[in-house]
């Protein structure tokens, strides 16, 4: 018993170790004044000021929003465009960075949900993608396909190529392979569940919408190919949206 | 005569002992003093915004009461995980189970069941988009402010229920309270909306839950 709560207490003192360790980084204001609000958004109200040539400290970040001390001691909320126009302790302006396109061409991973239909049946994915050259990703899927007479589950993994990786818009492509797990509903059919291999060809288009967020649509023609005599054939359209590491 | 010059030299010197000293000092502090004061400078790490610590992520438990169309009311309990993109935006996943209760029919009749026991536990995964719509603060009392998000959400995901896997809409409201930039707790309302087959009939379900959670941004 004693064991596991040295070990806690050991974890808990390195956690507040390295809470306490946390970085801040101190600017000084060059605007007239800059507003602390009581929250990280635009919606809290301003209680505090802090003016020309005070020095505030950068404790962290919430979306766009920095939470800063004051000399005084006050704590509040400071929007990024505000601390833009600080000034670090070298005389420069003090670096915000802001997720831009140039991030976005730029991206290794991305992850994302999409939802639509598959052969008339509602369709939920979620896939992770990682980025090999500007144009070529390798990406892997999950999907749970839930049908009026049967649910599927679809594991893929397709190569994707982007026709213009750097631009807001652009079209992609996409060919894999995968397997369709398929179980009938009980109350309808009685069959077996079974599993089949699938392969899709695929279009669709991404777009940078802002930040870390990008929207996607894309339609796939997949074939399963059954253990009967014919091949099935399912049309998927999907959109949704990802966001990039 | 000879006390005069000797004034008159005394005053140059002290002159010039005076120009040279005054000269001289600074330059003396600046070639003594000064590398002290900067080479700590210098040892300094360079931190830079993108070093700041960033809380994105709030992740969090809840339990609360869920009424399962024709089964009764039951006690919900899950987890969720959310992402803020932007001071307006968040996505969230959630998890949550609840028991079914028995319908009035099963009830009635005494004996008759509709479901198993396991076909009873509903399971439902949800992936939702949320909206802060109204940033603010309440009041309690005279002095006390918390920070409170009022947000509309809404996604896609999957029912396990009653032996079968059933697409699931989601659609509700909620209110974030934050009494620390690091902590909240949540009020939510949702309906969980799918089609069942179970009673004879294909209908649409509507599935409304309360619960009250807490989570942590991190």
């Amino acid at each position: 018993m004693r064991k596991p709560l040295h070990i806690v207490a050991c974890l808990l003192l390195v956690w507040a170790g390295a809470a306490t360790q946390a970085e801040t980084l101190a600017v000084s204001v060059e605007d007239p004044y800059v507003e602390l609000r009581t929250g990280p958004g635009r919606g809290y109200p301003i209680f505090f000021v802090a003016e020309r040539g005070e020095q505030i400290e950068v404790l962290k970040r919430r979306t766009d929003w920095f939470k800063i001390r004051i000399e005084r001691g006050e704590e509040g909320w400071v929007n990024q465009v505000q601390l833009a126009r600080t000034f670090d302790l070298n005389g420069e302006p003090t670096d915000v960075p802001s997720f831009t396109l140039e991030d976005y061409a730029d991206r290794r991973w991305e992850v994302g949900v999409l939802y639509g239909d598959f052969g008339g049946a509602n369709v939920v994915s979620t896939f992770g993608a990682y980025t090999m050259t500007p144009n070529l990703s390798l990406e892997f899927w999950l999907s749970e396909v839930l049908g009026r007479f049967s649910n599927s589950q679809l594991i893929n993994a397709n190569i994707v190529h982007t026709l213009f990786p750097e631009r807001r818009f652009s079209p992609l492509f996409t060919l894999g392979t995968g397997v369709i797990n398929t179980e009938p509903k009980g109350t309808i059919v009685a069959t077996e569940d079974r599993q089949d291999n699938i392969a899709h060809v695929g279009i669709g288009i991404r777009a940078y919408v802002t930040r870390r967020l990008l929207f996607r649509a894309e339609y796939k023609s997949y074939v399963v190919f059954t253990s009967r005599d014919d091949n099935e054939e399912v049309s998927e359209w999907k959109a949704g949206f990802s966001f990039f590491f | 005569m000879e006390s005069r010059i000797l004034v008159l030299l005394l005053a140059v010197g002290a002159a010039l002992t005076v120009l040279t000293g005054c000269g001289s000092t600074p330059v003396a502090q600046q070639g003594n003093e000064q590398p002290a004061v900067v080479e700590p400078e210098v040892e300094r790490r360079e931190i830079t915004v993108a070093d700041i610590d960033t809380e994105n992520f709030e992740v969090g438990a809840f339990i609360g009461q869920m009424s399962i169309e024709d089964f009764g009311v039951s006690t919900v309990s899950g987890a969720r995980i959310a992402y803020h993109m932007t001071e307006d935006f968040f996505t969230e996943v959630s998890v949550g189970t609840a028991e079914a209760e028995e319908t009035s029919f099963e009830r009635l009749s005494g004996a008759a069941q509709l479901l198993t026991d396991a076909d009873r536990d509903l399971t439902y995964y949800n992936v939702s988009f949320g909206y802060n719509m109204m940033p603010g603060e309440s009041f309690f009392g005279e002095n006390r402010a918390v920070n409170t998000s009022l947000y509309l959400i809404g996604g896609v995901g999957k029912t396990e229920f009653a032996g079968d896997d059933r697409f699931t809409l989601n659609i509700g409201l909620g209110l974030r309270m934050m009494p620390r930039d690091w902590f909240a707790l949540h009020v939510d309302v949702r309906d969980h909306i799918f089609d069942i087959d179970l009673l004879g009939q294909e209908k649409t379900a509507h599935n409304f839950e309360a619960h009250m959670g807490f989570t942590f941004f991190f």
